[in-house]
């Protein structure tokens, strides 16, 4: 019924260590999780020591630097290097977040970096997206109406419609709050997690949508929203700031209120 | 490896087109068990070293009867509306899910009319 260990296969032992000279309190030891199903091999935790007066100050710049010059084999998601991309989710220091925006400073002591949680591992720090973008696919993230666009303008909406959307479409998907979540971890196949639920409030409260009711429907479900106890690990990970709790929260005031 | 795409799997059998009410009835019972817990508790240290006929006495006028019937109820409601949530939760193979549903529902239901029986034996003498 319930498992309360790791599959064996899945047990992390202890791996290599890989020294660096230098300056030892300039010297910072990254423990990195390394995984390749291709081995047949555990998981393991390898050791990297970076000088931090040769690196860069966020915790993507240390590992790019690991890569480049100490490991070549050490494999992860990055892209803009700005915390707009949303690709190099993952959890360091035991939050979830963005490496590119995690300043190494940040953090005292080593720094531990695992993959997303609770998510099927690629290799290293890579996880299988394919659920979740298939969720996000799912609840339709796009406007839909019935009216035709007017054919000389854009569809209009106020300011205060506008400002309603602030807070919302500032996400970039990178899955933090997603696989932060326990609801997510244990249901992950039916609850629709933090960052897919996000999205579909930030149509629900479209004023230029005209699905709202279908987009509410779509939702009322025990799994898809009603997994979400507003325990808000997701808010807490956000690395954009956002709150997906309190979008969560006002779906199901809005589920409420058309009973009555 | 599966022949089906994501999408089907994420979609699953589509949304039950129910979870309101729950979340609703969880909310106003636990509303409504605050007013009636504090009564109830208040009642009970106010009788402390009381002698049965006092306490039956006691459960005999109308209004208690009434407020300990609903207090009963509601507290068993309440606990069938969580425990399904943490069975739900943390309980995944199909099986053994289902079976621990019923079983919750059959115990809080029978502890409930158990309950209830025995205010209404007592308020009224039997």
């Amino acid at each position: 019924m319930a498992d309360f260990r790791l599959p064996k296969n899945s047990r992390i032992k202890k791996g290599e260590t890989h020294k660096t000279e230098g300056d030892s309190d300039k010297v910072k030891r990254f423990h990195v999780y390394r995984y390749d199903p291709d081995s047949g091999e555990n998981p393991r935790m390898d050791t990297y020591e970076v000088n931090m007066e040769e690196c860069g100050p966020m915790v993507l710049d240390a590992i790019i630097k690991i890569k480049n010059e100490m490991d070549p084999g050490l494999t992860f998601r990055r892209s803009c290097r700005e915390g707009i991309c949303g690709s190099c989710a993952m959890n360091i220091d035991g939050v979830n977040t963005l490496a590119c925006t995690k300043g190494c400073d940040e953090i005292k002591g080593d720094v531990k970096i695992y993959p997303l949680p609770h998510m099927d591992v690629v290799k290293d720090l890579v996880t299988d997206m394919t659920h979740f973008y298939a969720q996000l696919a799912s609840v339709e993230p796009w406007l839909k109406t019935d009216t035709p666009a007017p054919p000389n303008q854009e569809r209009l909406q106020s300011k205060e419609d506008r400002a309603k959307l602030d807070g919302l479409y500032e996400c970039i998907l990178c899955a933090c709050c997603q696989t932060s979540c326990p609801s997510y971890w244990w249901n992950g196949d039916r609850y629709l997690g933090p960052a897919v639920l996000l999205q579909a409030y930030r149509w629900i409260v479209d004023s230029r949508d005209e699905a709202t009711g279908e987009r509410l429907d779509d939702l009322e479900d025990p799994f898809k929203i009603y997994r979400c106890h507003t325990i808000m690990n997701c808010t807490m990970a956000c690395p954009k700031g956002l709150n997906p709790a309190k979008a969560i929260v006002e779906t199901k005031k809005l589920l409420a209120e058309r009973k009555h | 490896m599966s022949l089906r795409t994501p999408l089907k799997r994420a979609k699953g059998l589509g949304a039950a087109g129910d979870g309101v009410h729950h979340w609703l009835i969880q909310r106003l019972t636990a509303v409504a068990l605050i007013p009636l817990f504090i009564w109830f508790i208040v009642s009970l240290v106010s009788m402390t070293g009381a002698d049965y006929a006092t306490v039956s006495q006691w459960m005999a006028n109308p209004l208690v009867t009434i407020l300990l019937v609903l207090f009963i109820g509601t507290l068993f409601y309440h606990s069938e509306l969580g425990l399904q949530v943490v069975i739900e939760d943390y309980v995944s193979s199909k099986g053994s899910r289902l079976t621990f549903l019923v079983l919750s529902r059959f115990v809080h239901f029978f502890l409930a009319a158990a309950g209830i029986i025995a205010v209404l034996r007592v308020a009224f003498g039997a």
